[in-house]
């Protein structure tokens, strides 16, 4: 047990945190954990482990939840960083179900924070860095007016410096953007490159929502004629006029002149579809991809040259007479005499195309120009503070998410089981699950034949007989982190259709649950859902009463993916 | 918690390896941890990576890696606390923190590591309770000696030693010899400060920070009182207001654990029993609104020939501190169009130096004086593709790449918000031995001084 002050405050605590007795007599327990707030000769380590034993509790009322948060008050002034952020946590965990007490605490924890992204040691202004994009992305407008504390130094390391960029680009408004886009401008012409690109990036970012400002900025820097500029610059171009389609104009203006300046992939394959798609607004169009169809067989990257392909045929349909001869000398080559495959694919589809007539054509590659809605897809809509409060002053925001995804991942999943079809596809990539949204969990892939019946009622001595009689059908160990809500759990379960006969109480241990369900033809699927105590896997025991493996595998995929859902919607 | 913990040097030598919980399962971690920080991606940051089911925290400290491992997801900030906790307190015990410093302690190291974490678990960093449990000494190296120089000339050379504060006190340990008291009986307080800036091409300032610190080094035998005194007009935040004047203000300020502040409020007075070694006494910073003015301005005029490809920099830089303050080690870095090869240079007085090196001008001012102004001129060749023909030299934009001029200088006895400890007294004395020394001592310099072009 970690030293926090006195044997006796040692026992306190674990009297209070693992004695069921206690934890069952109410007033006990409360008091136990009023007096563990109370203690004052923690130093600061004992204090961070406090706040951190706290967050097991649950209070029972309302009332008993504010007076916590009334002794906790005072760790929130702490100097120490680590208790500060504890108590945040242990406020924002505490406090789910009053937004505006959480909203409170942020603000309040703002100043630390701040004093922390300008401390002098460099990993702590990182971190704080990664937990204020955490609070920006529910909170956007919660650092907007100090937005001069995130420019960034000229002596910061690489790491810093794209993490501030970030935030920049997260906590622009109406008041700071004309500030903001400037400081932004002036690392554009950055000596190191990354940082230049990545602040080019940055102003594309903002040019979703201040368009024109944007737009002036990137024309101004084609203008620079530097490589490293001018491409990420088109790139950027070719995003915005995806999602913004009323740029278009200012972008085709701007673009005639920059293809002296591109070498790389990236670049070139934004310049093509660019001009392809808008070609018949950019008068020199088929000049400069007359240029590239010269040097394709120079061309080392095939993506270019798919790109390539796309964009001629499709300038052909709007400007025909210009572009005959050279698709026609593009097709020849791709066809005859390029040597990737894929390449020399899509040319044949093209030519092949082009036989059956120009109507079908013009069908299959006449796409939309623009698609404004993608903009609002992507940008996560401002998360609750409850999807990421328990990830506070940990280090997932430290990692990020999709790295912290992977992470978990390398640590978990040990497949005992026959190997089923990943269909918890929307379950892997974690920020753009809408978090308690139950409607996910209905649009499950609908997998094979299976339907469940809906309110199957059985009883549970049924249950424990046909258990005893049945053997193992299938065993399957899935990762697990925390313990389980065990409401959350039901409900989901309910919504695919598997009845809960029975599930341990929270927090006993091991904890187990039995489930039940039933397809159209009668076969009966009951389930063992078993945690074991070190919390780390969730073990499932499926027994059927026919022997069916199709339907046995479509019945284990569904319970895999909710359970899936579940643990990564808490981790 | 804590799985594993090592130091290690600047090239990735390991000098201190120390397992807490046995799970690194036989492989060399440190080894592992320096391969992935040397072979990291650019956009990734090292502070915290990840490998094999073990994550891996490092601060640098003084050129050395301290880093801990863990297998479990805890608190980023508690972590570095710690780290740092434990660079202090090495550099406490040790008398500064360094690769020989370490070496040579070796076992006064591992010492502290068996007291502060137990099965990877901190027990505490107190200074006070760590007293009691360590016994091993620290080795310093040998003393300084007035006599090893060669330059200095042997006339004056008693008053000179007898006069400059000791040169050993930041490289002396501080816990130490329990036997010797009398000799060590000094208390150290600095206020530093660091002036972060920005300044836009059009000479409006953009951005003004102020970051304060007031630091401790206390060899007093614990138990002793202090007072710190600060000045009376000092004000937290802006609707404060105290005395007369416009009076000195900061915007936000925090204490250590340890201050009592019942005199902060009416006499601006923190009293403390500080323990053995260092200790940030307060922390404070302020932004926007800087009482003095900043001390230095920049006025660079440029003008380049497009066709000629003749670039011409007049940087005039005035200072504004009070004329009885100077600025030490003033450096000027401007980083220089690409492909500059030489430049020719005219500056205003002997002493300064300027420099063309990896693709800057490095323009060194020894000292400056307070109310000076001090100019260079100078004139490069900026190759790249001939521009348009223009007519003679244009003060039109400047080339790509002539960067924002960044300042580094340190201002002795002066602090840009102004505040001054008053006095430092000690009200209570266990030994009751001789009176001791008291060092106070103001400093500013410069974290972040751009000015853009």
């Amino acid at each position: 047990m970690p030293y926090l002050g006195s044997e006796d405050v040692v026992k306190e605590l674990k009297k209070a945190l693992c004695n069921p007795h206690i934890q069952a007599d109410r007033l006990r327990y409360r008091n136990v954990i009023q007096r563990v707030i109370r203690m004052s000769k923690l130093d600061q380590w004992g204090q961070a482990e406090v706040l951190n034993f706290l967050l097991r509790y649950q209070p029972r009322s309302e009332e008993e939840l504010f007076d916590i948060l009334n002794l906790l008050d005072s760790f929130l002034k702490s100097s120490s960083p680590g208790v500060v952020m504890g108590a945040t946590k242990l406020f924002l965990v505490l406090a789910k179900k009053f937004p505006h007490v959480q909203t409170d605490v942020l603000v309040r924890v703002k100043g630390p924070l701040l004093a922390a992204c300008s401390s002098e040691s460099r990993e702590l202004c990182f971190a704080a860095l990664c937990h204020v994009r955490q609070i920006l992305h529910s909170l956007p407008g919660h650092f907007s007016s100090h937005y001069k504390k995130f420019f960034c130094s000229y002596s910061e390391p690489h790491y810093i410096k794209l993490q501030k960029v970030e935030v920049l680009c997260e906590l622009v408004n109406d008041e700071n953007v004309q500030q903001v886009l400037e400081e932004l401008r002036g690392y554009c012409t950055d000596v190191s490159a990354d940082f230049s690109q990545a602040a080019i990036f940055a102003i594309g970012g903002i040019a979703r929502t201040y368009t024109d400002q944007c737009v002036q900025i990137l024309t101004e820097l084609l203008g620079l004629r530097q490589e490293h500029i001018t491409t990420v610059v088109v790139q950027t171009f070719r995003d915005l006029v995806w999602l913004c389609p009323q740029c278009t104009e200012a972008v085709c203006q701007a673009l005639p002149g920059c293809e002296e300046n591109i070498q790389d992939s990236e670049g070139k394959q934004a310049l093509i579809w660019l001009l392809g798609v808008h070609g018949e607004r950019i008068p020199n169009a088929p000049y400069v991809l007359e240029d590239f169809v010269e040097n394709v067989k120079s061309e080392t990257f095939p993506a270019v040259k798919m790109e390539l392909l796309t964009a001629l045929l499709r300038l052909f349909l709007s400007r025909p007479a210009e572009c005959q001869d050279m698709l026609g000398r593009l097709l020849y080559y791709c066809i005859e005499e390029e040597k990737d495959m894929a390449v020399r694919d899509r040319g044949l589809f093209y030519y092949r195309l082009l036989l059956v007539g120009i109507d079908e054509v013009k069908r299959v590659l006449c796409s939309p120009k623009s698609d404004p809605s993608l903009g609002l897809l992507e940008d996560p809509a401002e998360r609750p503070v409850n999807s990421w409060a328990s990830d506070f002053n940990t280090l997932v925001p430290v990692y990020g998410r999709a790295r912290w995804a992977t992470i978990s991942k390398c640590q978990g999943a040990k497949h005992h089981g026959p190997e089923l079809p990943n269909t918890a596809s929307f379950a892997t990539s974690g920020s753009l699950i809408p978090e308690e949204n139950k409607e996910t969990i209905q649009e499950l892939p609908d997998s094979g034949a299976l339907m469940l019946v809906p309110n199957l009622q059985l009883t549970a001595e049924y249950f424990e007989k046909t258990w005893l009689s049945l053997k193992v059908a299938h065993q399957q160990v899935l990762p697990w982190q925390g313990a389980v809500h065990a409401d959350t759990l039901q409900m989901a379960l309910q919504v695919v259709n598997i009845q809960t006969i029975a599930m341990s109480r929270a927090g006993a241990r091991p904890w187990k649950a039995y489930l039940s369900a039933q397809d159209d033809s009668g076969c009966l699927f009951l389930t063992e859902l078993l945690l074991e105590p070190e919390n780390s896997e969730i073990q499932i025991s499926v027994k059927q009463n026919e022997a069916r493996t199709e339907t046995l595998n479509s019945f284990i995929s569904v319970l895999e993916t909710v359970i899936r859902t579940i643990g990564d919607i808490k981790s | 918690m804590i799985s594993q913990f090592f130091i290690l040097s600047s090239k990735g030598d390991p000098l201190i390896y120390k397992d807490f919980r046995g799970d690194s399962g036989g492989r060399d971690v440190a080894e592992l941890f320096y391969r992935k920080l040397t072979g990291l991606p650019g956009d990734e940051s090292p502070v915290v990576m990840h490998h094999d089911d073990r994550h891996f925290i490092h601060i640098r400290h003084s050129g050395l890696y301290l880093v801990a491992t863990t297998s479990e997801n805890i608190s980023p900030f508690s972590l570095l606390e710690l780290l740092s906790r434990l660079a202090t307190l090495l550099g406490d015990y040790c008398g500064s923190l360094g690769e020989g410093t370490i070496s040579r302690n070796v076992a006064l190291v591992y010492e502290l590591l068996d007291e502060v974490l137990d099965y990877g678990y901190i027990q505490t960093t107190s200074t006070e309770m760590l007293r009691n449990f360590i016994q091993t000494e620290p080795v310093v190296s040998k003393p300084f000696s007035l006599f090893d120089l060669s330059s200095v000339g042997l006339f004056g050379a008693e008053t000179q030693q007898s006069k400059v504060a000791p040169s050993s006190a930041a490289s002396r340990p501080v816990l130490s010899s329990r036997t010797d008291q009398s000799q060590k009986n000094e208390v150290f307080l600095d206020v530093v400060e660091r002036l972060s800036v920005l300044i836009a091409s059009n000479g409006s300032l953009l951005k003004v920070d102020v970051q304060g610190e007031i630091r401790l080094k206390s060899f007093l035998p614990s138990g002793s009182e202090i007072r710190i005194g600060l000045t009376e007009e000092f004000c937290v935040g802006k609707s404060e207001l105290r005395g007369y004047g416009p009076g000195i203000r900061v915007d936000e300020v925090s204490f250590h654990s340890s201050v009592h502040l019942d005199e902060f409020e009416s006499h601006r007075i923190l009293r403390l029993q500080p323990a053995q070694g260092e200790l940030t006494v307060m922390r404070y910073q302020l932004s926007d609104d800087l009482a003095s003015p900043l001390p230095f301005r920049l006025f660079p005029s440029v003008q380049w020939d497009r066709g000629s490809g003749r670039l011409q920099v007049y940087l005039k830089l005035r200072c504004d501190l009070p004329p009885k303050s100077q600025a030490l080690n003033v450096r000027l870095h401007l980083p220089l169009p690409r492909g500059v090869v030489s430049l020719s240079q005219e500056l205003s007085s002997p002493e300064q130096k300027a420099e063309l090196g990896e693709g800057a001008l490095r323009w060194d001012l020894p000292r400056v004086q307070g109310g000076s102004q001090l100019s260079g001129l100078f004139q490069m060749d900026v190759p790249g593709p001939p521009g348009p023909p223009s007519h003679g030299p244009s003060t039109s934009a400047p080339p790509l790449g002539l960067g924002p001029a960044s300042l580094s200088f340190e201002l002795p006895r002066h602090t840009c918000s102004g505040l001054q400890v008053r006095f430092l007294r000690l009200t209570f004395r266990p030994c009751g031995n001789a009176n001791p020394h008291k060092w106070v001592r103001h400093l500013s310099h410069s974290d972040a001084y751009v000015i853009r072009i």
